[in-house]
This record gives C-alpha cells, structure tokens and sequence, in this order.
C-alpha cells in the first residue's frame, strides 16, 4: 500500500490519542518486557571470551571475534619514535577534544591522533541535549538516582557521582568558549526533559547540540595548535618492562607507514562499536564506530566492564531507504510525539528509558503490529505532526531543523507526516573500565568517552553522555598532564603483545581476524558484471 | 523481522531491479538507482576514507559537487545524503585550503572590531552570492558575512547553526573569504562575549561548592542496594 495511505489511521487517531495517558511499567513488567524482547538478552548473539582480561565474560560475537583478534604488528618491528608526547590523545571526537584541551592548558605536551578528521566522531551527531542538575527544582543526587534508575542500578557510584558534580562547571566552561546554548527569557539556561529524566535537565542548541560543541572544540583545538595526527589510525599501544602505557603504533591511512608515537600517558577516546552492526542492526554511529579502543586496550591487559549491554536507540529511521539506520531525535518524544502502531495505537510511555521504548517497538513489531517497507523493514509510527498540533503550527521546523532538513532532502515534510521507524544501534553502554580519574588498570593508559565503562550501567540515560566525553575528558587530561612532569619517558616495548600471543594461543589461537577493524568493510571489491547496453 | 533480513550495508537487494548509469569523477558506473553517493562510491569498488565522516549528514566531510542529467548547473551536496539518479555526475570536493584566523576567544577585548584584524577580507564581499547558492545547508551565507560585518553576531549565530563546516563556501567566493569560519569567529565570540551570563548556573556551582547536597548525598551512598533501589523508585 502506498506509505501516505498507511500513515491515514496516524491522522485519524491523533486527537483521541492527546487524551489518552499512558502508565510507566511497573518494574517488574519492565524487567519482563526487556529480558523477553531487547536484543542484550538474544543468547545466540552472545558467546564467551576465550582468553584475556575478561575471560568466560560473555559478549555479542562480533566483538568477541576482535577482542581475541590478532595484531597487524609483527613483533620485530623497530620502534624509535617520530613524535614525543607528555600526553598522547588517541580519538578526535568530543572526549578526544576535552581531554586535549584540558591537558594542553595545565602546560603538557599533547598529541591529538585521529584515523579521520578531528572532530569525525558519533559527538558531533548528538541532537537530543546535555543533562546538567541546573534548574532550582533539580540537584545532582536526583541527575545521579535518575541516572541509576535508567542504568538499572549497575552504574559505578563514584564514577557516576563524579558526572553529575562536575556538570555544572562544565556547563560553565563550554559558556566560556562561546557554546550557544538554548537560553529562558531570564538569560538563565534552558532545559528540556528527557527519557528517564524525573526533571528537566537537557541543555540544547535546537537539534544541534553535539554539532554546536563539536564546532567550538575543534576550533579551540587549533587555536590551541595542539599538534594533530590525522587520518592515522592507533593499531597498537606499546607498553614498557612494567607493562605501563608507553605510546601507540599507527597506521597513517595515506602513505601506509608505521608512526611510532611515545607519551608519557596515552588517552584513548576511541568512541564506540556501532559499525559492527551487532546482531545484523543498522546504525546510528559515525563511518570509524568499530570499537578500536576496546581491543587494543584489551591487548594491554585493561578489563572491560558491562561489555554484553548495547544501547538500541527507539527510533532509527526505517523509511525512505537512504535514512535506514540514521537517528530520530528522542528530543521529538520529549516534546509529546507519540510511538504509534499499525492499529493507531500508542503502546508504550513514550519517555521511559531507551531499553523499554525499544523493547516494545520490537515487541509492536514481532506481534504483527509493525508496517513493512518494501524493502522488507518493519517500524512503528512516530508521530512528529502531533508536535504542531499541540504547540502551533511550526514547532516541528523550529525546534528540530536538523532534521526537517535530512528528510526534506528525501521529499518528506515531517511536519506533515509521520515517520516509520525501529531501533537502531546506538551505543555502547559499558567498556573498558576507569577510575574516578578515568584511567584503567593499565597505569598511564586513560579510556575516556564511549569507549569507557562502567559510568552508564546497563542502559545510558538520554543526554548523559555528551556530559561523560566532557567531564572524563577532563578528567583523563588533567590526571596524566599532572604527571607528566615528575615521570620520564618509559620504553617502548611490544611485551605485552608476546604475552597477549602467548595466550592466545594456549586458547587455541586469535580469532583469526586482525584488529582494530579501523574502517567497516563497505567496499564492494568485485562489483557484478552488468550487460552493456 | 527486519533486522534479520538486513543487508549489513544496506539494501541493494530491492533496488538492484533498477540500475541506473553515473559517472563518478567522469569515469562511468552502473549503480542500484536511490542509494546515497557515498553508497555509490563503496559499490564502485572505491575505497573511502576523506570523503566519510558521520554518515549522519552533520560532520561535513562528504561536500560533494554533483549535476543531474542534462543540467549544466553544478550542485552541491553532502554525499551521506543525497540519493544518485540516472545521468547523474558528481565528485568528493577535496579539502579545501581555506585560512583559518588563530584567536584566544576568551581575551578579545573588542570582538566586533577584531573581526577586521582576524578576517581583514570579510568586508570585500562583492555580493555576487555563490556561497549562498554553494550551502547544502540552505543557509543565506551572503547574508550572514554582511550582517557580521556590520556586528549582527547574534543573528549570524543563529543562522550559522545549521552550518556542519563542510567548507563549499569558500571556494566559489571570489573574494577569498571563508564564510563558514569567518561565522565560526562570530559565533563564539557571541556566545563568549554577548551573551547574558546565566545566574543560575553559577549559584549552582557555589551550591555544590558549599556542600549544600552533602547531607542527601552521605544519605544515598550510605544506602544497601535494596534502599537505594526503593528510594529510586520514589524518585517521580
């Protein structure tokens, strides 16, 4: 049937729908509805790792397959560096960019290393805002029990107190660098609520919050000349006779060579795993998501924390074709768009928390509730024209031009119609696991950002984590800048790659892939023959 | 279910009936009709790595210049998100070497009139409106130079959101400005400069300074997991 003469029963319904009020689940339903229908608890996805920090630890397959990976280093390879470093940055998105910041401004020398472009991160794409307690009815303690309650009660304590402290003062300092973000007649901040939230806490720049940031960073980053190794992408850490980080190997993905880089500490801020498209899920993430990060850090000896948990976001576009994957701003629930199935019904309290919105779309759509594309994808209604109905003409264009504009492009008003969409994957809820300074158990290696874990739990909250890349970037910058001054430059050794190969094969070898992926495989290599006209 | 049947790149199964002819920086190619440029590249067999960013339409690294079949008029466009069509011709706009201004945001003392020593070419604008007619951002770019030329920052910042930096501004204007940073510049500086400091927030940096939440917070650290999970709850 034609996509405009399905989307008549989301007309149809909407005015009885702006009546209806639809309960939170119960907690017991909740843990029913997820464990029954979110893909975390999909068994066959799962298999345990066979060797490492984390052995028996169980997580999706295709991760497993790149932590037991092999290193495309041979063991010989002579290691003299090209570049020294107090502190060497490996990741140029949001965290990437706050740690360098952080740690060029207490006086260290930093290097700032990007397999793309700086600034070429999932950062820049965040619509939905930035929770900081900043509104007089709001306080840390609640950001921090909403955070628990959202992360199913799994987050790190510490870690998490640390966030929600240190927000405000982040808020503060972006100010100062000139973010331009949403403001109340009063001049005072303007927040938004979000999925999860018990209180209105997201800061925003329209849907152009991580856009807003990201623009500011970058720009500050080269007026700091805070030296920058592009399009090199990290392949292995080095480590001394102590096993402490020492440097990192990378691949400049121009010429091929090998760039030896040794830094008192090395911060990774490698960002996350979208495209491995888990358990065959389209994705939201940035072209260099692929978990990078996690592997070599593994290599090290770091452990990973709450690795089998995955964030699918509710609403990833299913329609037109040329969106699949690409995310619908959470900011469309928050401002009252309903999540509709194929009968015109609402089926789930549009602002729970990620796990539950998503568990029930899925669960919409494998009870036959779902519309089918043809290409063969299924998805719920969200209803974006309802935001005009309910707060004036024009509301959806003004609050959400970002994405006015992408489907604009595709000949779609969605002011007008609604949109079809499924759950997407997102993010990664754990990673490898920090202290309070955001350094693992590896001394001198720091993880900031997506690639960390512990902070979010089992499930991140909306908005948290534009806050996590800023507060731990901070933090990982500040803490190995502090050192650099009291500790001289260790060896550079591939010790504990001989000691990661030993094992590996004690286990009966790598997985048989070389790690980190660096890029997705999307190249067709030998594309079909077709006849010639 | 959908996501069991999904190609892990996308969907050329259903398009491939339809196989529509492009050229790819004039080198032609058969190509599905409807998949992004960017698609198109890697089911040419192209390796690509400048060129991708976000894939998300935000980061602007995908600037890419196209025409459709028998239009002598070049667009632009961010490959992540514009579809191919059949006689369609396009190319990945290179980096362009644009000259970004160095400042130190926070100590300029008058912003307004830095602007002229930053970007001493932003007031040559010679009106001719390529960098408007060059946004895949649709913003009114010409427009913006010559408001931050006569000081507007505010407006030039609220135009200027929309702007991912992609940079097709800079090499049509013939008066070698870089639009797109010239409106970073102002950008920042309203936000650093004019830009009311918000009260609230500062009190709440003092609160917590002052350990006005210390008393709710030895409260909740001290709780066992059940308490906590119970007092979560009562969290509305």
């Amino acid at each position: 049937m034609d996509i405009h003469a399905l989307q008549q029963i989301v007309h149809q319904t909407r005015d009885a729908r702006r009546k209806q009020t639809i309960p939170k689940f119960s907690p017991a339903d909740r843990d029913q509805l997820i464990h029954k229908y979110h893909p975390d608890y999909r068994a066959s996805a799962y298999r345990p790792i066979r060797f490492g920090p984390n052995a028996d630890d169980k997580t999706v397959v295709e991760l497993a397959a790149l932590l037991e990976g092999d290193s495309s280093i041979p063991e010989h390879l002579d290691l003299t560096p090209q570049y020294t470093a107090d502190v060497l940055v490996i990741g140029g998105g949001g965290a990437g960019c706050a740690a360098a910041l952080h740690a060029h401004t207490s006086g260290a020398k930093v290097i700032l290393a990007t397999k793309l472009r700086l600034g070429d991160s999932n950062s820049v794409m965040a619509q939905g805002g930035m929770q900081i307690s900043v509104a007089p009815e709001d306080s840390p303690v609640t950001h921090f029990l909403d955070t628990l309650k959202g992360g199913h009660m799994q987050n790190d304590h510490e870690l998490l107190k640390v966030m929600v402290e240190e927000g405000p003062s982040i808020a503060k300092w972006l100010i100062e660098l000139g973010v331009l973000f949403d403001r109340q007649a009063d001049g005072n901040l303007h927040v938004k609520k979000g999925g999860g939230s018990s209180k209105p806490r997201l800061l925003t720049c329209s849907d152009y919050t991580g856009l807003e940031i990201m623009r500011v960073l970058k720009d500050e980053v080269l007026n700091q000349k805070i030296q920058l190794l592009e399009f090199c992408a990290a392949v292995e850490l080095l480590s001394d006779d102590n096993g402490q980080c020492t440097g990192a190997i990378f691949k400049d993905l121009d010429n091929h060579r090998h760039v030896i880089v040794a830094a008192k500490s090395v911060i990774l801020a490698t960002g996350g795993i979208g495209r491995l498209h888990i358990q065959g899920f389209p994705t939201s993430n940035h072209y260099g998501a692929t978990g990078d990060g996690l592997c070599l850090s593994y290599r090290m000896g770091a452990k990973l924390d709450h690795i089998d948990t995955f964030q699918y976001h509710p609403s990833g576009a299913v329609y037109p074709e040329q969106l699949i994957g690409a995310l619908v701003t959470e900011g469309i629930r928050s401002e009252g768009g309903h999540l509709v199935n194929a009968k015109g019904e609402r089926f789930v309290n549009e602002l729970d928390t990620r796990d539950v919105v998503s568990s029930s779309i899925i669960r919409e759509c494998e009870e036959g509730r779902g519309i089918r594309t043809m290409s063969g994808r299924i998805g719920v209604w969200l209803d974006t024209p309802l935001l005009d109905a309910e707060h004036g003409p024009g509301t959806v264009e003004k609050h959400f031009p970002a994405m006015m504009m992408q489907f604009e492009r595709f000949g779609i008003d969605i002011s007008k119609d609604p949109v079809l969409i499924y759950p997407t994957l997102h993010y990664q809820n754990g990673g490898v696991k920090i202290d309070a300074n955001s350094e693992t158990n590896v001394k001198n290696l720091f993880v900031a950002g997506e690639a960390s874990g512990g902070l979010h739990g089992r499930n991140r909250l909306m908005g948290n984590s534009l806050l996590d890349l800023m507060v731990f970037g901070k933090r990982s910058g500040l803490t190995a800048a502090s050192r650099a001054g009291s500790m001289s430059q260790g060896k550079l050794t591939l010790n504990h790659l001989k000691r990661f190969r030993a094992e590996a094969k004690k286990h009966g070898n790598s997985s048989g892939v070389i790690s980190p992926m660096i890029l997705p495989a999307y190249t067709r290599k030998e594309p079909e023959r077709t006849a010639t006209k | 279910m959908a996501q069991e049947d999904t190609n892990v790149i996308d969907q050329p199964e259903v398009l491939r009936h339809k196989m529509v002819t492009i050229e790819i920086s004039g080198k032609k190619y058969e190509v599905p009709e409807g998949i992004t440029v960017i698609k198109a590249l890697w089911h040419t067999g192209q390796e690509v790595v400048r060129g991708a960013g976000c894939l998300g339409g935000f980061c602007g690294a995908c600037a890419t210049y196209y025409r459709t079949k028998d239009d002598p008029k070049v667009r632009t466009c961010l490959a992540c998100q514009m579809a191919v069509e059949d006689g369609m011709s396009f190319t990945i706009m290179p980096p362009f070497p644009a000259r970004k201004a160095l400042y130190d945001i926070q100590s300029l003392k008058d912003p307004k009139q830095d602007l002229f020593n930053l970007y001493p070419e932003a007031p040559l604008c010679r009106n001719c409106n390529a960098c408007t007619e060059a946004c895949p951002q649709k913003i009114d770019v010409r427009e913006g130079v010559w408001k931050a030329v006569f000081g507007d920052f505010k407006s030039v910042s609220e135009m200027f959101m929309d702007c991912v930096m992609c940079g097709m501004c800079t090499p049509v204007c013939i008066a070698d400005i870089a639009p797109n940073l010239v409106a970073l510049y102002v950008s920042r500086a309203q936000g650093a400069h004019f830009t009311e400091k918000p009260q609230g927030l500062d009190l709440r940096i003092k609160e917590i300074q002052d350990g006005r939440f210390n008393d709710e917070w030895n409260k909740v650290l001290a709780m066992n997991e059940q308490e906590l999970a119970d007092h979560c709850a009562t969290v509305k």
